[in-house]
């Protein structure tokens, strides 16, 4: 059977309440317990393999190899334990959660979290990767925060909810790092190689650091002092949650993870003491907090704390049988903590207040409760004959024989004493305040009225395990915690030797325990009065300061860096690449690459001197804009000119068209931007700038010449040799873009239909006219549509667009091509828009531009296409000869039938643009959109 | 001949790179247009300067490398579109923001 099984049904039953919203907790009960009873049967059918003492189940299925990362999961004695109480208490609190929402219609989200939990915290027990553990590592945490936060609307939740996610989730980081070395240093993250190589992993010199990684992630889930502290901030939650994640399951999760890699990391003195130390101050700290508190849920949590901290000291402690005793310990307390907290659930709904001050005597109301209750107290105080009875003595045992270091060997057991004192007065406490102890004070809910006897069955079935743990302690302890103890030494295990409890030592201290508690709870009103008179620590003010100091300082350094000024990033990045790329330029040889340079003529230079002339002239004039303007259209013309004199004709054309375009774009723009731009850089500004823009320039001079001194290695032999007997065209440049690369230049024509319909899109609700600012007359001619130029523009047309067709018809053997031809076309159209207006040729052109734009990538896709029909891959050409007469031989490929989609979108995406920026010029419009 | 096209290519990026970081809309265009200038010519120039020899089949012994040309010709086409883009960003800037600072707000010129 395969185990993913068990994770798969509790998150499938997670989904089955968002069908059934609003629908009565009763039924959204019913339907959540079906899957977890389905997984707790499930999870029993593997019992009697694990009690004969099988090997552990692995099954994996590999996920992101590389990663070291596995769907694996794992099936043992201490994962079915933990399993078991997952799942047994789990499909309690779902019936517990039907009575504690009965009569709320909102609590299908509830239903749904609880299951993901429950489905997640199987996931950590039965993981067999590491990794893929810390994934339901971290869900835990997450679900977490939402049910703690589960009543939105108060503000106490959500900032519970936010500090037990910082905690949890900062500890789970931790982890994250700590298991990494781990698994690299034991070679892999599958628990069966990391169990294996426990002597290499504590010989790792890394050892240390990993140790303490992977104790901050199960101390701050385990809520280990000092990061208990979320753990009463979270009793905001709903009483089924407290009583599942804060105190039966999800914060023994950092307990069951120190069990798991027990053989891995433990019994270093490192372990001992950081675990051991951290385990007594938690348990002392826990149970003496847990004394004073008023609030039921309080004291539970503080007790819960205190608990944690007992099995973390057994787990450091490293005597032959602490683990046992650890994990004996964990089912007892969950066994009896949980209907703690169900009473304080029901008694919290009966009576509208958590404050036992005011709670009291709540036998007369509730009997059989208190009756039910009286069992898990006894339990919890460590009464005789009680689970807590055995597992507290087992403790007292193991703390007797803990012979080094000497320190310990007589500080701990006085220390446990001290604290199972403490532990047996919160015990006396709860139950006597809340049951007894006079008559009920100023209850916000009058009368208290019982719960009904059948919610008192998942308390009654829990008490009765505890009964049956405490009368039956062997019996038990070889089911379940034996195989669990084995499975976490890895090694075969003596069975515990119960009958060696009761005398001597033990036994004193336990009586000392139950003395000195009840003589401390009869001395309480004395001691609640002095505790008061303690000055208050309150330690979230403190974790509030930390987070506030943490945010104000992580914001003043974003602040700092990105302060929303664009020329800021700008030059940073800049100055960044500056940086970088000048870092790996220290031992560059030579720059001058050794091949011969082609000698100078005088006209070449005369064009160098102007192109430099004509960007220098840029960015003197920048601030007047016209002329800056004008000057940038004769660097454009100078860079065609330098195409076309290193033999690149088609890249001339097409430069001498956009050049045309660009200018005029930038003429309609700058009609309705200022004339100037004010002057406004500092001095030192503009040298900063100056510096990283020469810099810049510097390394594009000096890469360039490396460049052109270097010997050339090209790959475009292939294409000079193929383009005859492959595309059919001698003009290589034109069957790159057509044939070769056609799938790029399909891409391109794609961007470019892409830009001119954003453009389009930006101009439509754009209206200019009214708003611009102040323009200077003085430039602009006052005829706006001169005759003279009307005229010529009408007789160009034709030459224009015919000169188009045989530029486009030549292409693939001459220069020219589509993307020219389009450019063509689209000047000589532009330039009817200018002498004419808008209106004008608007009323004049009959075909839309964006549809012109679709149909020419369409064209080109279908013609890459056609290809498949006949079995060839996509863009594949064909070519061949036509002759026709008076025209003459033309060749013929399907590569023209391509360029003429590149045609067809380069028209329609320019004049897109030029006319929908021309639009803008217009007061009135032409009265419909362009395009 | 090398030399004289790295130091023009040189200077041509300087006068891109400075306009692109001064701080009004129109001054940034500008420079973006020198800027593809300078960034068109140096991948042009990885096909080496060749004179009189464009790369069509039996035209010359050594031609032209066709390679750096067709991309750039790509190149030209969409840095037009980008341009006539970053222009109408613009000119939507200065209309909603009612001014042409390349942050939309001029508290002060320089921001630092």
């Amino acid at each position: 059977m395969p185990l993913v099984l068990i994770i798969l049904l509790p998150l499938t039953g997670a989904c089955l309440p968002a069908l059934l919203q609003g629908r009565s907790s009763r039924l959204l009960a019913s339907v959540s317990a079906l899957p977890t009873l389905f997984c707790l049967l499930l999870l029993l059918s593997w019992l009697p393999h694990v009690m004969r003492g099988g090997d552990a189940v692995v099954q994996t299925l590999a996920w992101l190899p590389s990663l070291g990362l596995a769907v694996g999961f794992r099936l043992d004695g201490l994962g079915l334990l933990f399993a078991l109480l997952i799942t047994g208490i789990g499909g309690l609190i779902l019936l517990y959660a039907r009575y504690y929402f009965a009569g709320s219609t909102t609590s299908a989200r509830f239903f749904t979290l609880i299951q993901l939990f429950m489905a997640a915290m199987l996931g950590i027990v039965l993981s067999e990767n590491l990794l893929f553990m810390l994934v339901f590592w971290e869900l835990t945490s997450l679900v977490s925060f939402l049910l703690i936060g589960y009543h939105t609307h108060d503000h106490a939740a959500r900032l519970g909810a936010r500090m037990s996610l910082v905690i949890t989730g900062g500890g789970g980081l931790a982890l994250l790092a700590g298991i990494v070395m781990l698994g690299q240093a034991a070679g892999g993250y599958e628990l069966s190689v990391v169990l294996e190589a426990g002597e290499r992993i504590r010989g790792n010199e890394r050892y240390g650091l990993m140790l303490n990684l992977i104790l901050l992630g199960a101390f701050t889930k385990s809520a280990q002092f000092p990061f208990h502290l979320w753990l009463p901030h979270a009793m905001t939650a709903p009483t089924p949650v407290s009583a599942y994640l804060h105190s039966a399951t999800m914060v023994k999760a950092g307990l069951f993870l120190l069990a798991r890699l027990h053989p891995a990391l433990a019994d270093t003195a490192l372990w001992f003491h950081l675990v051991t130390l951290t385990g007594m101050l938690t348990l002392m700290v826990g149970a003496f907090v847990a004394m004073f508190m008023h609030d039921m849920k309080g004291l539970l949590a503080y007790s819960t704390v205190s608990h944690l901290g007992l099995i973390m000291l057994l787990l450091g402690l490293g005597t032959p049988m602490a683990l046992a005793a650890a994990l004996f310990h964990l089912v007892c307390h969950a066994l009896f903590k949980a209907p703690l907290f169900m009473m304080a659930g029901y008694v919290e709904h009966a009576t509208g207040t958590r404050d036992m001050r005011n709670i009291n005597g709540m036998w007369r109301f509730m009997p059989a409760l208190m009756v039910l209750s009286s069992i898990s107290a006894a339990a919890m105080a460590g009464l005789p004959l009680m689970s807590g009875y055995i597992s507290k003595k087992m403790l007292f045992n193991e703390s007797l024989l803990l012979a080094t270091p000497d320190w310990a060997a007589v500080i701990i057991p006085a220390w446990v004493a001290l604290a199972a004192l403490f532990s047996v007065a919160y015990s006396i406490r709860i139950f006597h305040n809340v049951f007894f102890n006079g008559r009920p004070i100023d209850l916000p809910v009058w009368p208290p009225r019982a719960p009904r006897r059948l919610a008192l069955a998942p308390i009654a079935l829990l008490s009765l395990a505890t009964l049956l743990l405490g009368l039956a302690p062997e019996r038990a302890y070889t089911a379940l915690v034996q195989p669990a103890f084995a499975a976490a030494r890895q090694a075969a295990v003596a069975p515990y030797d119960f009958a060696a409890l009761g005398t001597g030592v033990t036994l004193l201290m336990s009586l000392f325990a139950l003395a000195g508690g009840a003589l401390f709870y009869h001395l309480r009103t004395p001691l609640f009065r002095l505790h008061a008179r303690l000055p208050a620590v309150d330690a979230k003010e403190i974790f509030d300061w930390l987070m506030r100091r943490a945010t104000t300082l992580a914001q003043q350094r974003v602040f700092q860096l990105e302060n929303g000024s664009l020329q800021r990033y700008l030059a940073f990045i800049m100055a960044t690449l500056v940086v970088l790329v000048g870092l790996q330029l220290h031992d560059v040889p030579r720059w001058d690459g050794g091949v011969a340079l082609t000698p100078l003529d005088p006209l070449t230079l005369l064009a160098a001197i102007l192109l430099c002339l004509a960007a220098i002239g840029v960015v003197v004039y920048h601030h007047h804009r016209l002329p800056a303007l004008l000057l940038l259209g004769v660097t454009g013309l100078v860079v065609t000119v330098t195409f076309a004199r290193f033999s690149a004709p088609d890249l001339a054309l097409t430069q001498l068209m956009v050049e045309v375009m660009a200018v005029v774009i930038m003429m309609l723009a700058l009609s309705f931007l200022p004339q100037t731009s004010p002057r406004g850089s500092t001095r030192l500004r503009m040298g900063r700038d100056l510096t990283i823009a020469g810099l810049v320039g510097l390394g594009v001079a000096a890469f360039s010449f490396a460049i052109l001194t270097r010997p050339q290695q090209t790959i475009s032999d292939f294409f000079m040799a193929n383009s005859m007997p492959g595309g059919g065209g001698s003009n290589v440049v034109n069957v790159i873009l057509v044939d070769f690369r056609g799938f790029d230049t399909l891409g391109e024509i794609t961007v470019l239909g892409i830009a001119a319909v954003a453009v389009f899109a930006f101009t439509r609700d754009l209206h200019l006219k009214e708003r611009v600012v102040e323009t200077n007359p003085a430039h602009w001619v006052a005829e706006p549509h001169p005759i003279m130029l009307g005229s010529v523009a009408r007789l160009v047309l034709p030459i224009a667009l015919l000169v188009s067709a045989y530029i486009f018809l030549r292409g693939h053997n001459q220069p020219g091509g589509g993307f020219i031809a389009g450019l063509i076309t689209a000047v000589a159209l532009t330039l009817q828009y200018m002498a004419g207006g808008l209106v004008w040729a608007q009323a004049r052109m009959r075909t839309a531009f964006r549809p012109l734009i679709g149909a020419g990538i369409l064209i080109a896709a279908v013609t890459g296409l056609g290809s498949w029909l006949f079995g060839f891959p996509f863009l594949t050409s064909a070519h061949g000869h036509l002759h026709l007469p008076l025209i003459g031989d033309i060749a013929l490929a399907t590569a023209m039938l391509f360029d003429l989609g590149v045609y067809a979108n380069v028209v329609g995406a320019t004049l897109l643009i030029l006319a929908n920026l021309g639009k803008l010029m217009t007061v009135t419009g032409p009265g419909k959109e362009i395009g | 001949m090398e030399l004289l096209y790295a130091i023009t290519l040189g200077i041509l990026t300087t006068c891109g790179v400075y306009l692109l970081l001064r701080a009004r809309t129109f001054t940034v265009i500008l420079g973006l247009t020198l800027f593809s200038h300078a960034v068109n010519l140096y991948l042009f120039a990885s096909g080496r300067l060749v004179t009189g020899a464009p790369a069509i089949v039996g035209l010359a012994e050594h031609s032209a490398d066709p390679l750096p040309q067709a991309l750039v010709l790509t190149a030209i086409v969409i840095g037009f579109a980008m341009t006539a883009f970053v222009v109408v960003l613009a000119l939507k800037a200065a209309v909603e923001l009612r001014n042409d600072h390349v942050d939309g707000e001029n508290p002060d010129e320089d921001r630092t």
